[in-house]
């Protein structure tokens, strides 16, 4: 059984006076110790909100949630505040994308992880602050003994970001949610944070869902790969098959319009057309069908379905792109 | 190539690719140019505690009809470049010549023409364009600031070829900028900069604030612009796989300086500098092929503060090359190593040649000096009003 099973995940936000808005449309994904998964897309395609149903953290007012949230057989969805806010400390860590926001900016950095050390592991104020500049030096943060005594404020960026991960690791989590995690990094420092988080999966089986819209990142990092569109997973396979052959036109599209750094110079790019705005809903057609290339008239009539198209892909579209034809490579 | 056959005087004639100074028709350059920030404090912040070193003396040449790209990670001092070569800020030190001229010896009028010829399109297109003004109104201000504004027939007709040019439809131009997308705005930013007919286009950032699937179309359009107008560009962005595809050269800055200037291809097969090649090794690839096999090279530690830059090589304190002499002392100059190829490392000889291999790194703790991040960025209140005073 997967550590993380998610099923049917949907948030619908409701206003007084608007119409409900269906943010994440019925997704579903597992996570297993020592995976990392992958959910990728553009803005606004219910990346943040997915990561945030599960945690438990969006506002009870106005978000309605529903689906399972399995975590090792116990659905989530089902617990009570107080139960979550145990579970958030000791089960599931969370890093987001904007390290200052999410870190307290009149607490020292130090109290923020011994905080976490003392009530989720019974330690001891002394004991807690030893574990916590372990931690932070474990993260790649010199000289963490100093750190420790220090503000938010006084750290840049990367660090910050580092700071975050040691507290979301402090109470040794099983699964960790990334959200954007190196979006506001320099991409030098992108690079020491995603070696950090390979490690972590690597050394401590930890499961790991990464929430991304670089493509770049995910085909370094995640095992699997969720392509998230409109609020619905249009597509998902594991990362080699996917970005050997991407089947749905959007994840198509995605791929031949983003300039690769080692591909030979002076080819076009092929940009998708419009943008999100021209998207139609789901209820009965396909959200891209505006702007694929490969539409059909059945795309604006037919929500089309997900379909399991065997080796673990599955995929949302009437009309996917042709696998490319594999050449025999002698050797 | 024996390495050591690639060095040459700066001024000497370099037979290949680059050719004499005095042969490239360079449409803009940059001499010696510095951009200091006072750090200001006390009550009245009258007192002057120290310096952001934002530009710290950069020399590049941007030649006409091609495409500069300035790449580099945040608060190396892009941005503020771009602006000093506009005179949005005012240069600290250094000479601006714009098509022969010096653009510090002209004044009022001569400025004002000079000026209409360079034109800068910002990263941020929503807040670079005024909401309350309809597409109509923003395109035609920059007309008439140069009183290009040559009657309603006229004019209509332009603005509605430049809406075509950039892709939009001719019924835009009534519409206000929040009924456009990220994508069409920026497409509107473009379509300003254009009004005046300029010969050089600072773009900023120009695609980093669009979702993926958008940035494509821009870089296209750029593109495309470039071919029908005959324009020159200095594109800057953090993003080296955008700036590749769009530049013939580009130059790569750290904590204020240039560190490495190559064409497109060059750089990207052969990176001299040691933190361009860090930089390159950094960025992901969408590919896990690629991925899986790379080796990067991860720096420790972080930029070091503008305000406070390391001595001699402004990249010792990071650089996994750095030697016991000459990188902490000497700042090194940037200079020919190859033709058409300069770099600022005392050692890139010996590290091209693998001569000097990679080592440990201790990370070096910076401080965040609380000096620089609450300075208020003060710039014009408006962009036109900057660009056209
Ligand atoms: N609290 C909320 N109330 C109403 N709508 C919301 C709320 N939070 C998010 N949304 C909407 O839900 C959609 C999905 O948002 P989400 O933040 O998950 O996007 P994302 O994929 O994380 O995008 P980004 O890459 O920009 O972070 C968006 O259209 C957003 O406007
Ligand atoms: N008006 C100003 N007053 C004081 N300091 C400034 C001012 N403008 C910029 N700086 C500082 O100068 C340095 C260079 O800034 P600049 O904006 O040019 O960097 P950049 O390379 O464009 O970075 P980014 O990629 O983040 O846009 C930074 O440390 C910045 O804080
Ligand atoms: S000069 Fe020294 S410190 Fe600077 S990049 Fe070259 S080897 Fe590294
Ligand atoms: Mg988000
Ligand atoms: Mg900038």
């Amino acid at each position: 059984m997967a550590l993380l099973e998610v099923r049917d995940l949907t948030v619908v936000f409701e206003r007084k006076g608007e119409q409900p808005f269906t943010a994440v449309d019925h997704v579903s994904f597992e996570v297993e110790p020592g995976q990392t998964v992958g959910l990728v897309g553009e803005s606004g395609c219910g990346k943040s909100v997915t990561s945030l149903a599960i945690m438990g953290l969006l506002p009870k007012r106005g978000a309605r949630v529903s689906g399972t949230v399995g975590y090792e057989g116990t659905n989530l969805l089902s617990l009570s505040d107080r139960e979550m806010r145990d579970r958030r400390g000791r089960d599931l860590g969370m890093v987001f994308q904007d390290p200052l926001s999410s870190l307290n900016p009149v607490v020292p950095i130090g109290v923020q992880v011994t905080e976490v050390l003392e009530r989720h592991r019974d330690m001891s104020r002394k004991k807690a602050m030893v574990e916590a500049a372990d931690l932070l030096d474990k993260v790649g943060i010199p000289d963490p003994t100093r750190r420790l005594s220090e503000y938010p404020h006084q750290l840049s960026g990367g660090m910050r970001q580092r700071a975050l991960i040691a507290i979301a690791l402090a109470c040794r989590p099983r699964l960790l949610i990334a959200d954007e995690p190196t979006t506001a990094l320099d991409v030098t420092i992108q690079a020491q944070i995603l070696a950090l988080l390979k490690e972590l999966v690597r050394d401590m089986g930890t499961a790991l869902v990464m929430i991304t819209h670089d493509l770049g990142v995910v085909a370094g990092l995640c095992d699997e790969v969720n392509v998230l569109y409109a609020g619905r997973v249009v597509e998902k396979a594991e990362r080699h098959e996917l970005f050997a052959a991407p089947r749905h036109p959007y994840t198509h599209g995605l791929l031949s319009s983003i300039p690769r750094l080692d591909a030979p110079r002076g080819q076009k790019l092929s940009p998708i057309k419009g943008s999100v705005a021209d998207n139609i809903p789901w209820d009965h057609g396909c959200a891209f069908a505006p702007r694929c290339p490969n539409a059909l008239d059945v795309c604006v009539q037919v929500t089309p379905a997900q379909e399991d198209i065997g080796g673990g892909r599955l995929l949302r579209c009437h009309n996917p792109v042709r696998p490319p034809v594999v050449e025999e490579v002698s050797a | 190539m024996n390495p050591q056959s690639g060095v040459r005087p700066e001024s000497g004639a370099t037979p290949g690719p680059a050719a004499p100074e005095s042969t490239v028709d360079e449409l803009m350059s940059v001499q010696g140019i510095k951009v200091h920030f006072p750090i200001k404090r006390g009550l009245l912040l009258d007192r002057t505690v120290g310096h952001v070193y934002a530009v710290d003396g950069v020399d590049l040449g941007v030649r006409r009809g091609e495409t500069y790209g300035l790449v580099g990670e945040s608060g190396c001092g892009k941005s503020t470049l771009g602006r000093a070569i506009l005179r949005l800020t005012e240069p600290t030190a250094g000479r601006v010549v714009f098509d022969g001229t010096d653009l510090s010896t002209l004044k009022g009028e001569s400025l004002r023409t000079m000026r209409r010829r360079m034109q800068m399109v910002f990263q941020d297109p929503m807040s670079s364009l005024d909401p309350r003004q309809s597409v109509e109104s923003i395109l035609v201000e920059g007309l008439r600031a140069h009183d290009l504004d040559k009657g309603k027939e006229s004019t209509g007709k332009r603005l509605r070829e430049l809406l075509t040019a950039v892709g939009l439809a001719s019924t835009s131009l009534r519409k206000y900028p929040h009924e456009f997308s990220g994508g069409q705005r920026q497409r509107i930013g473009i379509a300003r900069a254009l009004t005046v007919e300029p010969d050089l286009i600072i773009a900023d950032e120009p695609v980093s604030a669009l979702d993926v699937s958008v940035q494509a179309q821009v870089v296209n359009l750029l593109e495309e612009l470039q071919d029908q107008f005959g324009l020159t560009y200095l594109v800057i962005a953090h993003d080296l796989a955008v700036v590749r595809h769009i530049s013939d050269r580009v130059g790569v800055m750290y904590l204020g300086g240039l560190v490495e200037e190559a064409s497109s291809d060059d750089l990207y097969a052969e990176p001299l500098h040691p933190y361009t090649r860090a930089l390159l090794s950094a960025i992901p690839v969408p590919d896990p092929l690629v991925e899986d096999r790379r080796e990067r090279i991860l720096l420790k530690g972080d930029l070091p503060s503008p305000a406070n830059p390391p001595t001699g090589c402004r990249f010792h304190t990071r650089c996994p090359w750095k030697q016991e002499t000459k990188c902490s002392t000497e700042r090194p100059e940037l200079r020919e190593v190859l033709p058409g190829h300069r770099v600022a490392c005392h050692w890139a000889e010996d590290i091209r040649a693998g001569r000097i291999r990679p080592h440990e790194v201790e990370a070096v703790l910076v401080e965040e000096d609380g000096i620089s991040p609450d300075i208020p960025l003060v710039g014009p209140a408006s962009v036109t009003e900057a660009l056209n005073p």
